[in-house]
């Protein structure tokens, strides 16, 4: 065979969730990414958000376009279903599996080229419709899997490894998304896990789309001098404008608001995200504040990092589609089916 | 041989076709026309030409009275009611000598439009009803429930069942009412005090249309969708796909809407595009619910690569195509079957689609519900490939039946406790030797999780590049497949002759089929004929093609689709398929055949 399991082996001194689960029951196959590259740090973000978040495996679903960083599901969460899709076309199977049944966790996984361009309408119109998901952009400026052409991320002036020069101007995952309606969008790196962690249980646990742009380097194609999607310039260039927290429904507020305002905004099941700024014109509820903030930083070669803006009553895909609270697979079909005597009553209007 | 008699029209079979302009508000004159024959036992099919334009343009409806049930345009026009001024030149050439044209002589016509073997009827239409109507609207419309009056008188219509259907009609509205019945009357007078009533042929009742309706196919598929316990359809809006949904939707907020809450247990998404479409389909069937999208032709060439994905990753799914004139945008509101091998064979790759050719609304009903039953035990994509004339046109149909019993067959889905008792759950193993694998849905269980993919795997639902379990999985495919022919519905034989000539035609063209069987054998031909109602072809296409050394197969595009189909996927011989193709975009009338089956035979004879 020549697909990897990963050896079951059990550490007794694992610690356990609420669940009695061990990260490890979270983890997923071997990843076949290059060594050292980003998604392999976002995955295992994603594996450490589960486990703490407390959620049984099975209850979440994954979903994914196709490219390097759209493989990554398979290397978290085994326990749960997956939906490796086409290039471009997993916001439309999230959005349908969702449609159907409203009670799993949506996890999407994407990358640069995925999202932006080939799949850049679908990844708008489910931002539109709000569906309920976590949706993440492994973003590293190229085309990992079909060996590093520029993507829509890349900037202009950006070198290939082999020296082309990117001419097309950039399309920012984060600014498209405030401005089509997101109701969360943030912005990461994949070296600084400390930040991505507590995003990604916000974003889901948020009741809408939570778009989660990550920079996350590809150490193959676009690390070099030249590139603005390496380590080294995504490090030089960090700015974590927002600091946030993630407090799950039962626990206190301790973070202190020493430095800049502190912001706690009560997500649907009672958590809480605490965000501190440390800039004090910033206003993570204000979309036109954020983007304009944004786009003046960005334009300063900073890569802007935190929950950019949160806003937690927009009504999510079901509530503006009226669809019943129930999840739609588990109605019965005798409650579906209007039986034979309707079907009499409907005809009659035919003849 | 005998040469077979041309036929005119007789009481309670001929064809009348109104020529109108679009957006002037005639549909609601000519439905109440084709249902008063209906309602006065006459079976009746109507036939709406109609332009790929908002306002305007000219748009044709055809109303066929037929004794004996035919459903297929009968290919002559008896009494034409022109009144399109821009269309009359060849609204005048249509009618079948002997026939008759009414036109509104407000305005006279000019000399030259004239016909000498045709009778010309002129009513002052619109002097009437500017004498009448007040508003300049109400003129308008009532010009052409004015027509039905006239019809009304030259027809020898029951005028109690026109009564009746007013009535229901404005039920709520008395002022529409009087209005509807003073234009009636006032057409209704004139032609009874001008001409000679009624004409040679005229409708009388004879009470065949009991325990029968009058309904189109999207209307009947939306309902099926229903009846089959579909909670998602997601589309695109496309003619003439549209009214599938439109349907689905309005049967779900009657039944499935709390008046209370106004929550719905179903949802309808309107997509961005057809990509996204079947995308919704499928991830809402893998998550085990019964979900379905509505196309044409154009959708079909979008959905292409998801298709694929259903057929290799194994998801169900249920799509109708509502076929139309292509290529390209073609001619969006003219009928055509020119989807067949687009669908049979969607996307790249070695791929087969399971595919259902209804031929009739009744049968569009039936068909729908039939493929999400399909769609679950086949664990495939199934396409109910239908048509524009059975879609968006009025046919008379057997009542449509429902059987409380019913219970959707939801094929291999292992639960929660079966997977609990499982030692390991492996998605793509053949255990049972059908090719048909068990699958689960996600939330289940933990043992029941797995990683859907496009790209390559072996049994075990793990991606793989290698040759032999890569080969694995698309043979059991094919087993599959093989499995599929004894699941989809059988085709429908007609006749048991020994005359070694055959018919075989699919969907739409039933009913021209059927007639044109008919007349051939006046003639002294008699043919059998079979009508295939799905794809993959099962053993009894195969022996229809063995026992006949000359086969007619009858479809409506350029390229002979289905007969293509049969040579790729049958063993028949590719000389004893004779093409009879009709393709100009306007539904198949018997004639048609008639003609191209006895020039092909008279050839024979002289060679
Ligand atoms: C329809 C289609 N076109 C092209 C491809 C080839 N392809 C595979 S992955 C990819 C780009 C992936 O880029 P990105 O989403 O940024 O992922 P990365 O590999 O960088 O993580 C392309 C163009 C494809 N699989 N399907
Ligand atoms: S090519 Fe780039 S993106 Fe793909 S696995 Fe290697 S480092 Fe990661
Ligand atoms: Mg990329």
């Amino acid at each position: 065979m020549t697909y990897m399991r990963r050896p079951s082996v059990v550490h007794p001194g694992l610690p356990h969730n609420d669940l009695g689960l061990s990260a490890r029951d979270y983890e997923g196959g071997i990843s076949t990414l290059c060594a050292g590259c980003g998604h392999d740090s976002v995955t295992s973000a994603l594996v450490q958000t589960l486990f703490e978040l407390n959620i049984p495996p099975h209850r979440v679903a994954k979903l994914s376009g196709i490219g390097c960083s759209s493989k990554t599901p398979a290397y978290f969460a085994s326990a749960s279903h997956g939906f490796n899709s086409v290039h471009g076309r997993m916001p439309s199977v999230a959005t349908g599996a969702n449609s159907v049944n409203r009670d799993l966790h949506y996890i999407g996984v994407s990358g640069d080229g995925d999202s932006l361009s080939i799949g850049f309408g679908q990844l708008c119109h489910a931002i539109r419709r709000n569906v309920n998901m976590l949706y993440v952009i492994d973003n590293n400026g190229v085309y990992g899997l079909t060996k590093g052409q520029f993507s829509a991320s890349a900037d202009v002036g950006t070198t290939a490894k082999k020296g082309e020069v990117n001419i097309q101007p950039p399309i920012d995952a984060c600014l498209t998304a405030l401005t089509m309606g997101c109701t969360f969008v943030a912005r990461s790196f994949s070296g600084d896990k400390q930040q991505l962690v507590p995003l990604l249980k916000a974003g889901l646990t948020h009741k809408g789309f939570a778009l989660i742009d990550i920079v996350s380097p590809c150490v193959t194609f676009n690390d070099h001098l030249g590139s603005t999607k390496s380590y080294d310039f995504t490090r030089q260039h960090y700015h974590p404008t927002i600091h946030t927290d993630f407090i799950p429904p039962a626990e206190e507020i301790t973070v202190s608001s020493e430095d800049g305002d502190t912001i706690s905004v009560e997500l649907h099941d009672g958590s809480r995200v605490v965000l501190k700024k440390t800039d004090e014109q910033y206003d993570p509820t204000d979309r036109n504040s954020a983007y304009a903030y944004l786009q003046k930083h960005t334009a300063a070669q900073e890569v802007v990092t935190g929950l950019l803006f949160i806003d937690e009553a927009k009504p999510d895909m079901h509530e503006t589609h009226m669809v019943v609270e129930q999840p739609l697979i588990d109605i019965d079909f005798d409650t579906l089916c209007p039986r034979r005597s309707a079907l009499e009553k409907i005809q009659n209007r035919f003849r | 041989m005998k040469t077979a008699v041309i036929t005119g029209p007789k009481d309670n079979d001929f064809t009348i076709k109104v020529g109108n302009v679009n957006g002037t508000g005639s549909a609601s004159a000519n439905t109440l026309l084709m249902k008063v024959l209906f309602r006065m036992g006459i079976p009746v099919v109507a036939k709406n030409y109609f332009p790929s334009n908002i306002q305007g343009f000219p748009t044709w409806y055809e109303i066929r009275a037929s004794e004996n049930g035919y459903m297929a345009r009968s290919g002559r026009i008896d009494v034409m009611l022109a009144m399109n001024a821009e269309t009359y030149q060849k609204d005048l050439a249509c009618v079948a000598p002997g026939g008759y044209l009414i036109y509104d002589s407000t305005w006279p016509r000019h000399n030259v439009l004239n016909r000498q073997d045709i009778t010309i009827l002129g009513v002052p239409l619109s002097q009437l009803c500017n004498d009448n109507f007040a508003s300049s609207r109400a003129r308008i419309l009532m010009k052409n429930i004015a027509y039905v009056g006239v019809m009304a008188a030259l027809l020898d219509l029951d005028m109690e069942v026109v009564r009746e259907l007013l009535n229901q009609s404005f039920a709520s509205k008395a002022q529409l009412l009087d209005a509807n019945q003073l234009a009636i009357d006032l057409g209704y007078q004139y032609a009874k005090e001008n001409f000679e009533c009624p004409l040679p042929f005229k409708a009388t009742a004879i009470g065949k249309t009991d325990d029968h309706i009058i309904i189109d196919g999207n209307t009947a598929a939306g309902l099926g969708c229903v009846f089959a316990g579909a909670t998602l359809g997601a589309w695109y809006p496309i003619t003439p796909s549209t009214s599938i949904m439109d349907a689905f939707r309005a049967f779900c907020d009657e039944y499935r809407k709390d008046p209370v809450t106004g929550l719905s247990n179903s949802c309808v998404i309107q997509a961005e595009d057809e990509l996204s479409a079947i995308g919704m389909v499928l991830g809402a069937s893998w998550n085990g619910a019964r979900a379905f999208t509505s196309t044409s032709g154009p959708g079909i060439s979008l959905m292409n690569e998801f298709l694929g994905y259903g057929y290799f990753a194994e998801i169900p799914a249920v799509l109708i195509d509502v076929q139309r004139c292509g290529p390209s945008t073609g001619m969006p509101t003219r009928v055509q079957q020119s989807d067949i091998l687009s669908c049979a064979y969607a996307s790249h790759g070695d791929t087969r689609h399971v595919l259902l050719f209804p031929a009739n609304p009744a049968e569009c009903f039936t068909m729908s519900v039939q493929a999400f039953d399909l769609a679950e035990q086949l664990q495939t994509p199934i396409i109910v490939v239908t048509d524009l004339d059975i879609g968006m046109n009025d046919w008379m149909c057997p009542d449509l039946q429902w059987d409380d019993n019913y219970q959707p067959d939801r094929g291999k889905v292992l639960g929660a406790d079966e997977l609990e008792k499982m030692e390991s759950f492996h998605r793509y193993l053949d255990t049972d030797g059908d090719g048909i694998a068990y699958r689960t849905l996600p939330g289940t269980h933990a043992k029941g999780a797995y990683f859907t993919r496009g790209s390559g795997h072996n049994m075990y639902g793990a991606y793989t590049e290698d040759s032999d379990e890569y080969k694995e999985i698309v043979d059991r495919l094919l087993t599959k497949w093989e499995t599929a022919k004894g699941f989809v519905p059988r085709p429908e034989l007609h006749g048991t002759d020994k005359s070694g000539i055959g018919i075989l035609s699919i969907g739409s063209c039933h009913d021209a089929v059927l007639e044109a069987r008919d007349r051939l054998a006046e003639g002294g031909i008699s043919l059998n004929y079979l009508r295939v109602r799905a794809f993959p072809f099962n053993s009894e296409v195969q022996e229809f093609l063995d026992a006949h050394d000359r086969i007619y197969v009858v479809e409506q595009n350029r390229d002979a689709q289905l007969r293509g189909l049969l040579l790729l996927e049958t063993k028949v011989e590719q000389d004893k398929l004779v093409p009879v193709l009709h393709y100009d975009g306007l539904p198949l009338y018997a004639r048609f055949i008639t003609d191209a089956v006895r020039t092909d035979l008279s050839r024979g004879q002289a060679a």
